[in-house]
């Protein structure tokens, strides 16, 4: 043992420069992995917050609905009738996906409003009369909404249907685009990690090659002549990947939770330590293999019995 | 102690084999000579002693054992049983001639008591006691090979192979590793060594194997180089 770990320790400080810049890159790229795996949590946890709160909105026509140029399938000077409002509910009570309904009247989206802008001075010259009756609806399945909206939007006295999808999707679409990106940057840097590990060990086993010749000639085991540059390539590996961990840490204590304590975000969905630390162990894991993986293929050669 | 059974090996790439239907026993406690021209097949013959190489047709067994059929862990256990030197030494050139030899037992796990043992004896029996803390450069080319003989030997095997252990050296130092030689041979140790150095097989009279394109075309109790 003794020999084992004065050979590593020699093999690292004889490859000083080496470690020094395989811990780094190992340090940066799994600490971009790392991110990238917050990043999609908290991407998932924001998408369910937010869909869950989605909810489709049909506006139906007022008077004035057609002559603004928005009309939709309203006629000039018509409100919605009766017939029409109540075939656009059982239109929706058929439908499998709906879950709730929710009727609101002029009346009360004109309180609603004023309740919400009532310092507004739009608010003060809006008649009950302006106002629009609103379908709101919750569905079962949010990610599925394109059926109801197609079927709701055909129809007579529906003015506009409004759902927040065509908000928040291209939103999504971007920040899919920016997780994968990283997460493909992350995949490229620590193959160059892994590269360069095996360098290293290759670079190690070259300068060590009449010990390991003889070491195999006098019978010592794979596993005897392995160790010290499994244990060098771990070394490089664990150190990288605690690092890496330590800046998943930072973001997690400095940022998240910063943001997630912030009066005006604690609403969204944040990810915790529940999910960052379960990450972590994945970004040890995922250093551990590519340090002991390309040091079993760069050393096979030096070990052929 | 070592028997070849029909063997024969062919080396990847190449049409005419190296050894071809060998068969030759030697026994426990034997000293034996292998001759042969370069290229006859000689260190072919001990490479597939110690599993450097395997054996295409044929069995190949060191105490025993089929060594063909190891698998890759248990190489080590018959290289233990089995020391091995050459012609260019292989020390390390940065570890004095005590560290040399101690290396073989390091390496196997042995305990650090017995390597202070081990080590001291086994050099006081090649003649080197007085050089342990010397470095290889600064030994002459047959104190080198004493001290390969040492590490060979330290761990007591039961079969020494000697690849041209005296190609290096002149007549006069060739003469003190024969009788080393001699020496590890009569504690017990079978010793094979292929050479082609007439003068020492001449003046030892053992067992001559000769080989010639691959097959022993001689095989005799007392022999000499050439044919006698």
């Amino acid at each position: 043992m003794r020999h084992t770990l004065r050979e590593t320790w020699s093999g690292l400080r004889r490859n000083m420069s080496m470690t020094v810049s395989v811990i780094i890159t190992m340090w940066v790229s799994l600490a971009l992995f790392g991110a990238s795996l917050m990043t999609i949590a908290e991407v998932d946890e924001l998408k369910g917050d937010w869909y869950d709160r989605i909810e489709i909105s049909a506006f139906l026509c007022n008077q004035d609905s057609a002559a603004n140029g928005l009309g939709g399938n309203c006629v000039e000077g018509e409100n919605v009738t009766g017939e029409q409002r109540e075939a656009i509910r059982s239109v929706l009570e058929a439908d499998p996906n709906v879950e709730t309904i929710y009727y609101q009247t002029k009346q009360e989206a004109y309180e609603e409003f004023q309740a919400t802008y009532g310092d507004n001075p739009v608010g003060d010259s809006l008649t009950v009369e302006q106002m629009q009756e609103v379908f709101r609806v919750k569905l079962k399945d949010p990610q599925d909404y394109q059926g109801v909206i197609t079927k709701l939007s055909v129809l007579e006295g529906v003015q506009n249907v409004q759902d927040l999808h065509t908000i928040l999707d291209p939103f999504f679409r971007v920040i899919n685009a920016l997780k994968w990106g990283t997460l493909g940057i992350a995949c490229v840097l620590l193959l160059a990690g892994s590269l360069q590990i095996a360098n290293s060990i290759r670079i190690s086993a070259f300068t060590r090659r009449r010990e390991i010749g003889i070491m195999r000639l006098t019978g010592a085991s794979t596993t005897y002549i392995l160790l010290p540059f499994l244990l060098e390539a771990l070394f490089s590996g664990v150190i990288g990947s605690l690092l890496a961990c330590g800046v998943m840490a930072g973001l997690q204590y400095f940022v998240v939770d910063t943001l997630s304590s912030h009066q005006t975000l604690a609403s969204f969905g944040w990810i915790g330590w529940g999910q960052t630390c379960p990450a972590m162990l994945v970004v040890l894991a995922v250093g551990v293999v590519l340090s002991v993986l390309p040091t079993l293929v760069v050393t096979r050669k030096y070990l052929r019995v | 102690m070592i028997t070849f059974d029909n063997v024969t090996k062919i080396y990847p790439n190449q049409t005419t084999p190296a050894l071809s239907g060998v068969d030759v026993h030697i026994d426990k406690g034997e000293f034996a000579f292998l001759v042969g021209v370069s290229g006859s097949g000689k260190s072919t013959f001990l490479r597939l002693i110690t599993r450097e190489l395997r054996a295409d047709s044929g069995r190949v067994l060191v105490d025993g054992q089929d060594v063909g059929r190891l698998g890759q862990f248990r190489v080590p256990r018959l290289r233990r049983k089995v020391g091995m030197i050459f012609q260019d030494f292989r020390l390390l050139p940065g570890k004095t001639v005590y560290e040399n030899v101690a290396f073989a037992l390091q390496v196997i796990g042995r305990p650090s008591a017995e390597i202070r043992e081990r080590v001291p004896a086994t050099l006081d029996l090649v003649g080197l006691s007085t050089k342990g803390d010397r470095l290889p450069e600064e030994l002459s080319g047959g104190e080198q090979q004493r001290v390969a003989i040492a590490r060979a030997v330290v761990n007591d095997p039961l079969v020494l192979t000697a690849d041209e252990p005296t190609g290096n050296l002149d007549p006069a130092t060739s003469v003190g590793i024969m009788k080393l030689l001699d020496r590890i041979h009569r504690r017990g140790t079978t010793v094979l060594m292929a050479t082609h150095d007439a003068t020492i097989v001449d003046q030892m009279r053992r067992r001559v194997i000769e080989l010639d394109a691959g097959s022993v075309v001689r095989d005799q109790a007392t022999g000499a180089y050439g044919t006698a």
